[in-house]
C-alpha cells in the first residue's frame, strides 16, 4: 500500500470531460496583430461555436538555419489578451457621431438638400463649429448608421476640397507593415483625393537620424535570430525583455552559446537580469561613455596597434580614406571643411558630376577616384556604383591610405569645439597629418577623415601641437575615460575594461560584436550624437554588415518587406502621384501651435557657428527655411487653394506651371501656410484616424492639440514666448483654437482618440479581416485572416475607405464634379537625382539664388484627379503600375507580364471599357500585393538584381537565382509563414537559409551605401553639420530643466522635480491592450508612476498612493509604485496610457475639475533644425526617413500626493 | 531488495535563466481555464518577481500558513494543516485559508459609461468597479501586485527567504550596487507527495494513475477547503460560484491529444520542458520524511533511471506501457535533474516532493560605488563573473530551491557559468575551458549536451510528451465487444 493512491478507474473519473469540454473547440484559423508593433507573430485563433475563444501561438515556422534557435513560439501576453476585446464592452460595435454634430448636419441637410453645401453651411458658421467642437471629449455620442455617416464624410471632404483643397484634409495611421491593407485603405483613398498623409516614424522620434546620417538608410537591422550569432552584446536604451518578448530568447540563449551581454540602463530594468554586467549609467549619458569607449579603441586596436581587420575594413567601407579639406574658419583657425571634391581638382574637375566624386590617396600617396559615390550614383553612365578598390577613371587597382600619419608633408593644427559644458563651446588646437594638394582654388591642405577622427578623439600619435590629453585619466580632454565619469557615473576603470573586450571579441571574431539600441537613447535632444558614438565603436572595430554584428535599433522600426508593389497601392500611384506625404513632426510642431511656446533654440542646442542661418533662431524660422528650399513638405501647401494657384497660373498664360508659382513666391503674393500657419487658409480641417490613436498616444504635445486642433479645454498652463525670436513666420496675437473641422476616428476601441472624436466607426479587429504583416525582427510574411466575421456592425478598414470612396464618387456625380488638374508641390527626394540639387545652403528669399523647382525649391507637378471615379479607381490597379514597372530607392524591376498575367487569371474590374486588377475585395488586394512584390515573387526579385547589376557594374544576381521560380500566395502564407527572398531594396541575405543582418549586402557584393561617398560616414560635410559642431561624432550635453522650460510656470518648489521618461511598457503596445482586464489585473489597475523609495519618501508619497504629476504642458492622475529599482531623479509612466480608463479627477489647474491627463499630457514636441536640411546626398528628405523627430526625453515634472480621495 | 513500485509522471523543468518574465503563460491559462465567475481570482500559473512576496502574497510563510509536511516521530510525515483531532474541527473554520486580502477582489471597468455618457463638461472615465459586487472599487491588490520589484520597500524586502541573509545583506540587496530580480512562474507541482489530496475530507481529489497528475473530482468536491490549506504554494483555489476547489489541471485535455499545456505551448521565453519520469512510489514516505539536509538527494534518488533494466522490468510489471518508457528514455526533465543535477525543486522543505524542476538563474556581476561612481567587482581580466560574485547571494537561491544547503545551487550554476565558457573557447583560443568543466563535473559531451538543450531546443526536445493512450480507458470500461465504445468515454456526454 503507497502513501498517495492514485486513480486509474477511468469510471470514477468520468467528471474529468468537464475540462475536455471546455477545451473543445470548433475551427482554428491562423491570424495576427495589426496593433503597432514590431513582433509579426503567427496565432492560431481557436472558435467556437462562431466566436474567438482564444489564441495560441503557431509554432510551424519553417527553420532555416539548423545552428540557431527556431523562432517558435511568438507572440506575448499582450497579443494574447487580443481576444478579450471583440467582445468587450470596450469594442466599438456601431458607428458613432456625437450628437451635437448631428443634430445640426441633419438639421442642415433638410434646410439645403445638397450635402455639399449643408456640410459649408455648418463649418462657415463659427457658432454652429463651435456647438460640437466644444463637445469633443465630454460624451454625447449618438449610435448611427453607416448609410447616415458615410455621406457626411463624403461632404465635408468634397466641401473642404473645394473651398480650400484637397491638401486640408490629412489622415494619420502608424506603421503599415503591421497590417499593410489596412493602412493602405486610408492612404489610398486620401492620396486620391489629394489629401495627405502623415508620417509616424520621425512623429514618435523612433527614426534615427544617424541612420541616415551615416548610411543614408532609414533603418536595416539585424532579424532577432542573428543576435545568436553575436559574441558580445551591448544594450543600450532598450529593454529587451520587456519590449521585444518574442525576440528575447534569441538574446538569452547568445548567453549560453559563450556571448556576453552588458546592459546599460538607469533603472535595473528587466533585461539587466540577464545580463553578464548591468551598467546603471545615468539616463540620457550613453553617448559620453561610448565616446569614451572609442577613445580607448581607438587608441589601442588603431594606434599602439594596428588591427588588420579593422584597418582593411576602414579602408573598404568607411569614408576614413575620403580627404577633407582644411579651411580658415575666419578667425584665422583651421577646421575641416568639405570633403575635397573630383571638381576641385585640375585632372578630374571634368569629369561628369564631378562635384559629387570624392577623392583618396592611395598608398603611394597618388590621388584616387574611388566608384560608388553619390556622384556615380547619378551619373549617365552606368556600372561604376560599387565599392570596388578601383580607380574610376582608368578602373586601376590601388589600396586606399586610411592615415596620413607618417606620410604629410605639413602637422596642421586645427580647431575643434568641445560641448562639454552648457553654454558656447571651448575650442581646442589639435594636430592632424596633413598634405598640400594643388586645386583648381589654389593650394590646400586635406587629410583624411579617419585622421580627423582621431583628433576629435584625443587620440595622440605624438604628433606634437595641441591639447592632448595626457592619460585615460585626464578629465581635462573629452573624450577620455575620466572625462566621461561626470556624465555616465561610471568609473573609468569599467569603461577601459569594457572597450578592451569589446575590441578583443571584435578582432576574435571579425567583427560580431553588436549594440540593441531603442527608445532610452533615440528619444533625447541629442540622439543622434549618441547614436553615431555607438555606431561608431561598431564601425572602427569592422561590426556593420557583419551577422551578429552591428547596430540593432528596435524601436518603432517597421519593415514592410513587399514595398515595391504595395507603395504605390497604398498612395494611388498607381493612377498618378506623387502622393502627399507630410513629415508629422513638423506639421504638428506647426499647426498645433506649439513652436509658439518654444523660445529659440539656442538653450536647447550649442552650436560652432551661430552665423550660418541654419544654426540659429527659433526652430520654426528654420521650419519655414526648410520649406522654402525644398527640403521639408508643407502641407496644407499655401496660403490659398492651390486650385486657385493654378487658375492664376493659367489666366496668366505661361506653359511653365513651376515657373509662375516660383515667382508667385518670390514676390511673397503666395506663401506656405507653415509661414503663416494660424491664418485660417492654412489650418488642416479634416482629419482621419485609423489604426492609431492620433490624439493621444501619438500627441507629443496632448494638450496643445486639444486646445488648438480641437478647441476644447486643455491643461496648458504655458506661456506663449516665440513673438520676439520669430523672424520668418508670421506672428498672429491670437493663436486660434479649434482649426479642425472635422475628426474621424476608425477603431475597435473606444481609446482617447476616439472619445475625442466627432465620429467613430466601428472597425473589424484582427481576427475579423484579411490582411498581411512583415517585420524586420524576423524573415517571414504573415496573414491576418478572418476567424470570423466583422462583429456587430464593423468593417474593415478595406471596406470603410472603399465604401466611403463609394458615397465620394456617387456624390461628386450628383454634383457633377469634373475631372480636374491639381498643383502637387513636394520636396526634393532622396533616392533621386535631387540628392545631388544643392552642394550648398542658398536662400532664394534673401537673393542667394533663384527659386527653381527642383532645385532650389520644392518640385511642382500638375496631377489629375476624378471625384467621380474615386470608387474605381480605388478598387482598380492603374495603368502606371503596369507601364512605369515597380521599384524601391530607384532600383526597378518590369511587372507588365504579370499584370496582363493577372487579367487573365485572377479577378478584375472593368469599368469604361478597360479592365484592370481588381483591389476590390481585401484578399484579393493582399494577393496584389504578393504577386507583384519582389520579396514574394521569385522572378521580380531576380528581375530587381539585373537592374541593381547595371548601377553597380557586377552581378548579383545569384542572391534571386535559388528562389527564382518560387511565389507566394495567400492561401500558402495560410498553411505556413513563408521566409521573404532577398532583393536589392533591403540590404541584409537571406538566401541559403542565413539569418538576416543589416548591410550584408554592402560589405559582401560590395554595393554602396546610398551616402555622399557611398561609404558609411565617420565625417559628414554639410555646411550646416559643421556649423552646428557636428561633422564628427561628440558629446553635446542634454539641456537641463531650466533650459528646456517646462517649469516656467510651475514652480519647481511645488514638489518634487524629476525627469519625465515614458519607456515601452510591458502590459501595452503603446496605449493597445493597456485597457484591458487582462493587463490592468496583472499591473495595478493603472499604469503607475514609477519612482525610487528614497525620493518618494522626500515627498511624504507612498506605494500605492494617488499622485499628481504636473508641469506647464498638463497634468497626470495615477498611482505611484515605489521602487528600489528606479534611481533618484526621474520618473517612469510606461508609454502609453489612456485616459479613457481608471482617470479620476484633477483640480490641479486652479481648482476646476477637469479629467487626468494621459502620458503625453506632460510632453510637447521639441525639433532639432539641424535634421531638417535638404538636397545633399543621404541629407535629402523621404517619407519617415529623414528629418526632424518629436522629441520627448527631455521632459520635468513636479510629483506631489493628491489631496483627498479620488474624484470619478 | 526491496521492490520497486514504478510510476510514470509526466513532470516539468522552468529554466529560470532563461524565464523574461513576460506572463504570457499566466494569460495562455487564464483564458482557456479560469475566465468565469468565481474563478476570476485563480491564475492556476503566475509569475511571481523575487525577491518578492508572490501570490497569494507570502504564500511562503508557512509559519502561517501551516502548508504541507512536517516531519515528528512518526515514521511518516503529517500535515501540518491538520493534525488528527483538529482536521475536522477545521472542515467549518480553517484560519489558515487565505481571505481576499491575500488574493485580490477582482475588478473591471465601467467601459459602457464611455459610450453612454451624456454630454457635460469633464470627459468622462471608465471608473473600476469590483468583479464582485458591482460597485466602486479601490484597487489595493492584484495577482501581480510587486511584479518587477514594484512597491520594494513593501513587498520584496518582506520575502520568507530573505530570513537566510544578514542584516546588512539584505539592506544592501535594495542598493543599486547589488540590486537585482528574477522571475518565478508557478504551476501546480503535481507533487509525488500532494497535501492537497491527503487532505482532502471528501476524497475528492486524486493523482491520476497514468501520467500522475492531481486533479479535484468536481463531481466529489464539496468545498471543504481542506486542499486549499494544506498545499504549501496555494494552489488550489476556491471557488466562489461553484462552491468547489479548483487547481491546475496540466491541460490533460491538451495532454491527452498531444499537445503541450497551455503554459507550456505559450512560453515565449522557451523556458519549459515536459517529460515523463519514473519514480519508485514505495519510497515516498521516506523520502519525505527524510531530514532536512538530505531532501535534495533523497528526492533525486527516488528518480528512476528509464534506462535501467530492472527500472524497466518492474515498471513493465506495474503496467507502465512501452509508449511511456520509450518517452521517459527521451525525458528532458530527466536529463536536467537527474543527468545533470542543473534543476531543482522548489521548497523541498514542504516535502511534497514536487514533480516541477527548476534550473536557478544566472544573475548580473555585484558593483560598488566609491564616491558617486559605478564600478563592477571581481576579476577584471575575466570576461564571465564567478559565481560568488553574482549580486542573488546564493544562499538566498538556496532558501527557494535546496532547503537553505547552498551546495546544488551552487552546482548547478558552476555547471551553466561552465557551458558557457566551453561555447566561448570554441572560437576564443585564449581561453582554456578544461580546468572550468573539470570543476563543474562536466564533460565537453555533457556540456554540449546542456547547450544543446538549453539553446537550440526544438518543440519537440522541449516537450517529450506522455503518450497517454486514450484507448486503454475505454477497455477498462469493459465493453470493448460493442463495435463502438467511444460514447461510454465521453463521446455524447455534455456539461
Amino acid at each position: 500500500m503507497s502513501w498517495i493512491q492514485d486513480v486509474f478507474d477511468p469510471k470514477s473519473r468520468s467528471w474529468e470531460e468537464m475540462y475536455r469540454n471546455r477545451w473543445a473547440h470548433d475551427r482554428v484559423v491562423r491570424s495576427t496583430h495589426g496593433v503597432n508593433c514590431t513582433g509579426s507573430c503567427s496565432w492560431n485563433i481557436h472558435v467556437k461555436q462562431g466566436l474567438v475563444a482564444w489564441e495560441y501561438q503557431a509554432l510551424d515556422y519553417p527553420r532555416f538555419d539548423p545552428d540557431t534557435p527556431s523562432y517558435e513560439p511568438r507572440g506575448c501576453q499582450r497579443g494574447m489578451s487580443q481576444s478579450w476585446y471583440i467582445y468587450s464592452a470596450l469594442r466599438v460595435k456601431y458607428p458613432y457621431v456625437r450628437g451635437a454634430l448631428l443634430d445640426l448636419w441633419n438639421e442642415a441637410l433638410i434646410t439645403h438638400g445638397d450635402p455639399i453645401a449643408a456640410w459649408e453651411s455648418l463649418v462657415t458658421n463659427d457658432e454652429k463649429r463651435a456647438a460640437w467642437q466644444k463637445a469633443r471629449g465630454k460624451g454625447g455620442f449618438r449610435r448611427t448608421t453607416w448609410n447616415e455617416v458615410l455621406p457626411m464624410l463624403a461632404a465635408a471632404n468634397l466641401s473642404t476640397a473645394a473651398r480650400h483643397g484637397a491638401d486640408r484634409i490629412i489622415g494619420f495611421s502608424p506603421i503599415p507593415a503591421m497590417s499593410m491593407i489596412s493602412y493602405a485603405a486610408g492612404a489610398r483613398y486620401l492620396q486620391l483625393l489629394g489629401g495627405v498623409c502623415l508620417s509616424f516614424y520621425d512623429w514618435y522620434c523612433d527614426l534615427p537620424p544617424a541612420s541616415p546620417e551615416i548610411w543614408g538608410e532609414q533603418t536595416d537591422v539585424a532579424e532577432s535570430a542573428d543576435w545568436y550569432k553575436s559574441r558580445y552584446v551591448a544594450v543600450v536604451g532598450s529593454n529587451v525583455l520587456m519590449t521585444r518578448t518574442p525576440d528575447a530568447h534569441f538574446l538569452v540563449e547568445a548567453r549560453h552559446q559563450g556571448a556576453k551581454v552588458v546592459v546599460f540602463s538607469p533603472d535595473f530594468n528587466q533585461t539587466s537580469k540577464v545580463a553578464d554586467e548591468w551598467v546603471p549609467i545615468h539616463q540620457g549619458q550613453d553617448g559620453a561613455f561610448w565616446m569614451s569607449a572609442t577613445h580607448v579603441l581607438l587608441k589601442e586596436f588603431h594606434t599602439d596597434r594596428r588591427v588588420a581587420y579593422f584597418d582593411d575594413y576602414m579602408r573598404r567601407y568607411t569614408d576614413g580614406p575620403i580627404l577633407v579639406e582644411l579651411i580658415d574658419d575666419g578667425s584665422g583657425a583651421l577646421r575641416p571643411g568639405p570633403m575635397l571634391r573630383a571638381s576641385s581638382i585640375g585632372e578630374t574637375k571634368s569629369e561628369e558630376l564631378s562635384d559629387w566624386k570624392l577623392l583618396v590617396f592611395d598608398e603611394e600617396l597618388k590621388l584616387r577616384m574611388p566608384m560608388g559615390t553619390a556622384g556615380h550614383r547619378w551619373q549617365k553612365k552606368k556600372g561604376q556604383w560599387n565599392l570596388e578598390s578601383r580607380d574610376a577613371r582608368d578602373g586601376a587597382e590601388y589600396t586606399p591610405k586610411l592615415t596620413l600619419f607618417g606620410a604629410s608633408d605639413e602637422i596642421a593644427e586645427i580647431a575643434i569645439d568641445d560641448f562639454t559644458l552648457p553654454g558656447p563651446p571651448r575650442t581646442l588646437k589639435r594636430a592632424v597629418p596633413a598634405r598640400r594638394v594643388m586645386t583648381v582654388n589654389g593650394p590646400r591642405l586635406v587629410t583624411t577623415s579617419f585622421d580627423l577622427l582621431l583628433a576629435q578623439y584625443g587620440v595622440d600619435r605624438g604628433l606634437g601641437k595641441g591639447e592632448w590629453p595626457q592619460s585615460y585619466d585626464d578629465a581635462s580632454q573629452p573624450f577620455t575615460p575620466a572625462w566621461q565619469e561626470q556624465f555616465t557615473g561610471v568609473s573609468a576603470a569599467d569603461v577601459i575594461r569594457f572597450a578592451r573586450e569589446w575590441g578583443d571579441t571584435a578582432e576574435t571574431t571579425q567583427g560580431r560584436c553588436s549594440i540593441i539600441i531603442g527608445a532610452g537613447v533615440n528619444h533625447w535632444y541629442h540622439n543622434n550624437l549618441i547614436y553615431r558614438a555607438c555606431i561608431t565603436a561598431l564601425m572602427i572595430t569592422g561590426c556593420i554588415g557583419r551577422s551578429g554584428g552591428g547596430w540593432n535599433h528596435y524601436v518603432g522600426q517597421e519593415k514592410l518587406a513587399p514595398q515595391g508593389s504595395w507603395a504605390p497601392i497604398a498612395f494611388a500611384l498607381d493612377w498618378g502621384g506623387p502622393a502627399r506625404l507630410q513629415n508629422a513632426p513638423s506639421f504638428h510642431y506647426m499647426h498645433t501651435d506649439q513652436w509658439r511656446y518654444d523660445r529659440a533654440f539656442k538653450d536647447l542646442c550649442p552650436v560652432t557657428d551661430e552665423k550660418h542661418p541654419m544654426a540659429t533662431g527659433h526652430t520654426a524660422d528654420r521650419q519655414a527655411m526648410a520649406v522654402r528650399n525644398g527640403w521639408l513638405p508643407c502641407f496644407p501647401q499655401f496660403d490659398q487653394p492651390n486650385r486657385s494657384v493654378l487658375e492664376g497660373a493659367r489666366k496668366s498664360g505661361t506653359e511653365d506651371i513651376g515657373a509662375y508659382v516660383a515667382a508667385q513666391l518670390r514676390e511673397r503674393k503666395l506663401r506656405f501656410s507653415m509661414e503663416d500657419p494660424d491664418n485660417p487658409q492654412s489650418w488642416p480641417r479634416v482629419f482621419y484616424i485609423w489604426r492609431g490613436n492620433a490624439l493621444q498616444a501619438s500627441a507629443k504635445g496632448h494638450e496643445y492639440f486639444l486646445r488648438h486642433y480641437l478647441g476644447v479645454d486643455s491643461a496648458v498652463i504655458a506661456e506663449e514666448q516665440a513673438k520676439d525670436d520669430i523672424r520668418d513666420v508670421t506672428w498672429r496675437d491670437e493663436a486660434p483654437r479649434g482649426k479642425m473641422d472635422l475628426i474621424v476616428d476608425i477603431n475597435f476601441r473606444m481609446d482617447t482618440s476616439a472619445l475625442y472624436s466627432d465620429v467613430v466607426l466601428p472597425s473589424a479587429s484582427w481576427y475579423e479581416k484579411d490582411d498581411l504583416s512583415s517585420t524586420d525582427m524576423h524573415t517571414y510574411i504573415h496573414p491576418l485572416q478572418k476567424a470570423v466575421n466583422p462583429c456587430w456592425e464593423s468593417k474593415s478598414d478595406w471596406q470603410i475607405f472603399r465604401d466611403l470612396a463609394k458615397h465620394t464618387q456617387d456624390l461628386a456625380r450628383a454634383a457633377k464634379i469634373p475631372a480636374f488638374d491639381d498643383l502637387v508641390v513636394t520636396p526634393l527626394m532622396h533616392d533621386t537625382p535631387a540628392e545631388i540639387a544643392q552642394p550648398a545652403v542658398r536662400d532664394w528669399t534673401r537673393g542667394e539664388c533663384e527659386p527653381i523647382p527642383g532645385r532650389t525649391m520644392p518640385n511642382v507637378t500638375i496631377v489629375s484627379r476624378d471625384y467621380a471615379n474615386i470608387y474605381n479607381r480605388f478598387i482598380s490597379v492603374g495603368p502606371k503600375f503596369r507601364d512605369m514597372g515597380l521599384g524601391v530607392h530607384g532600383t526597378k524591376y518590369a511587372v507588365d507580364d504579370v499584370y496582363d498575367e493577372w487579367l487573365r487569371s485572377e479577378p478584375v474590374e472593368t469599368w469604361d471599357g478597360r479592365s484592370y486588377p481588381s483591389l476590390r475585395e481585401d484578399r484579393t488586394a493582399c494577393d496584389v500585393i504578393l504577386r507583384f512584390a519582389a520579396e514574394t515573387n521569385g522572378e521580380l526579385a531576380w528581375r530587381a538584381f539585373q537592374n541593381e547589376s547595371e548601377k553597380s557594374g557586377r552581378d548579383h544576381s545569384h542572391l534571386a537565382a535559388d528562389t527564382r521560380g518560387v511565389r507566394y500566395s495567400f492561401d500558402d502564407l495560410i498553411q505556413q509563414p513563408r521566409r521573404v527572398f532577398t532583393t536589392p531594396f533591403w540590404t541584409g541575405i537571406t538566401t541559403g537559409g542565413r539569418t538576416y543582418a543589416g548591410f550584408a549586402q554592402n560589405i559582401e557584393e560590395l554595393l554602396p551605401w546610398r551616402t555622399l561617398s557611398g561609404r558609411q560616414h565617420l565625417y559628414l560635410d554639410h555646411e550646416v553639420y559643421r556649423a552646428y559642431g557636428e561633422h564628427l561624432p561628440t558629446y553635446k550635453p542634454r539641456p537641463d530643466q531650466e533650459a528646456i522650460g517646462d517649469l516656467a510656470v510651475m514652480q519647481p518648489q511645488d514638489g518634487l522635480v524629476l525627469n519625465y521618461l515614458t519607456p515601452h511598457g510591458k502590459w501595452h503596445i503603446h496605449s493597445t491592450y493597456g485597457d484591458t482586464l487582462r493587463m490592468l489585473t496583472l499591473s495595478r489597475g493603472t499604469e503607475p508612476a514609477w519612482m525610487n523609495d528614497k525620493d518618494a519618501a522626500s515627498a511624504g508619497i507612498k506605494d500605492n498612493d494617488w499622485v499628481e504629476i504636473v508641469n506647464d504642458h498638463g497634468v497626470v492622475v495615477t498611482r505611484a509604485c515605489i521602487s528600489a529599482r528606479i534611481p533618484r531623479g526621474m520618473c517612469l509612466i510606461y508609454h502609453a496610457t489612456e485616459r479613457t480608463t481608471g482617470t479620476p479627477k484633477t483640480t490641479a489647474r486652479e481648482g476646476k475639475p477637469m479629467r487626468g491627463g494621459a502620458h503625453n499630457s506632460l510632453t510637447r514636441a521639441r525639433l532639432k533644425p539641424l535634421f531638417m536640411i535638404g538636397g545633399y546626398a543621404q541629407f535629402t528628405w523621404a517619407f519617415n526617413y529623414w528629418g526632424p523627430q518629436g522629441i520627448n526625453r527631455d521632459t520635468y515634472v513636479v510629483v506631489r500626493r493628491m489631496k483627498g480621495a479620488p474624484q470619478w | 531488495m526491496v521492490k520497486l513500485d514504478v510510476r510514470a509522471q509526466v513532470s516539468m523543468v522552468f529554466h529560470l535563466d532563461k524565464c523574461i518574465g513576460c506572463h504570457t503563460c499566466s494569460l495562455a491559462c487564464k483564458n482557456l481555464w479560469t475566465e468565469r465567475p468565481g474563478a476570476e481570482y485563480m491564475w492556476w500559473n503566475n509569475v511571481e518577481t523575487k525577491p518578492g512576496t508572490g501570490y497569494p502574497s507570502n504564500w511562503e510563510d508557512q509559519d502561517r500558513w501551516q502548508g504541507g509536511w512536517s516531519v515528528g516521530q512518526a515514521p511518516s510525515p503529517v500535515l501540518r494543516s491538520q493534525g488528527k483531532l483538529t482536521g475536522l474541527l477545521k472542515l467549518f473554520y480553517n484560519a489558515n485559508q487565505p481571505g481576499l486580502d491575500d488574493y485580490y477582489e477582482p475588478w473591471t471597468y465601467r467601459y459602457s459609461d464611455l459610450f453612454d455618457a451624456p454630454q457635460g463638461d469633464v470627459q468622462p472615465s471608465a471608473a473600476p468597479i469590483s468583479q464582485i459586487t458591482g460597485k466602486p472599487i479601490d484597487i489595493k491588490r492584484g495577482p501581480n501586485w510587486d511584479d518587477d520589484l514594484g512597491g520594494s520597500p513593501l513587498y520584496a524586502e518582506n520575502d520568507p527567504n530573505l530570513a537566510s541573509l544578514t542584516e546588512d545583506e539584505r539592506k544592501s540587496l535594495f542598493e543599486v550596487e547589488r540590486m537585482t530580480m528574477m522571475y518565478l512562474p508557478r504551476i501546480c507541482n503535481h507533487c509525488t507527495n500532494p497535501a492537497c489530496v491527503a487532505a482532502c475530507p471528501s476524497g475528492a481529489l486524486y493523482k491520476r494513475g497514468e501520467d500522475g497528475i492531481v486533479l479535484v473530482n468536481q463531481d466529489a468536491c464539496r468545498g471543504w477547503r481542506a486542499c486549499v490549506a494544506a498545499c504549501p504554494y496555494k494552489k488550489v483555489f476556491y471557488n466562489w460560484k461553484t462552491g468547489k476547489s479548483e487547481k491546475c489541471i496540466l491541460c490533460y485535455p491538451r495532454l491527452e491529444t498531444g499537445q503541450p499545456p497551455a503554459c507550456f505551448h505559450s512560453c515565449v521565453g522557451r523556458i519549459r520542458y515536459m517529460g515523463v519520469i519514473l519514480y519508485d512510489a514505495s519510497r515516498i514516505a521516506e523520502v519525505a520524511n527524510a531530514p532536512v539536509e538530505k531532501l535534495i538527494d533523497l528526492q533525486r534518488s527516488m528518480l528512476l533511471d528509464p534506462n535501467d533494466p530492472v527500472v524497466i522490468a518492474a515498471a513493465e510489471e506495474n503496467g507502465v506501457s512501452a509508449q511511456l518508457l520509450a518517452a521517459a528514455k527521451q525525458s528532458p526533465v530527466w536529463k536536467f535533474v537527474r543527468e545533470w543535477e542543473l534543476a531543482l525543486p522548489l521548497h523541498p522543505e514542504y516535502r511534497t516532493l514536487p514533480m516541477l524542476f527548476y534550473v536557478p538563474p544566472l544573475v548580473p556581476v555585484m558593483g560598488h560605488r566609491e564616491e558617486g561612481l559605478y564600478t563592477r567587482a571581481g576579476d577584471r581580466e575575466s570576461i564571465f563573473n564567478a559565481i560568488d560574485e553574482a549580486r542573488l547571494p546564493v544562499k538566498y537561491l538556496a532558501s527557494l530551491f535546496s532547503a537553505g544547503d547552498p551546495e546544488p545551487v551552487k552546482a548547478a550554476l558552476r555547471k551553466l557559468m561552465a557551458v558557457r565558457w566551453h561555447r566561448r573557447s570554441l572560437e576564443f583560443k585564449t581561453i582554456d575551458p578544461q580546468q572550468i568543466l573539470a570543476d563543474a563535473g562536466l564533460t565537453v559531451e555533457q556540456a554540449n549536451a546542456i547547450y544543446r538543450l538549453t539553446a537550440l531546443s526544438t518543440l519537440e526536445e522541449r516537450f517529450v510528451l506522455p503518450p497517454l493512450q486514450r484507448e486503454e480507458a475505454l477497455s477498462t470500461f469493459g465493453d470493448t465487444a460493442a463495435e463502438d465504445c467511444r460514447q461510454s468515454c465521453g463521446l455524447g456526454r455534455t456539461m
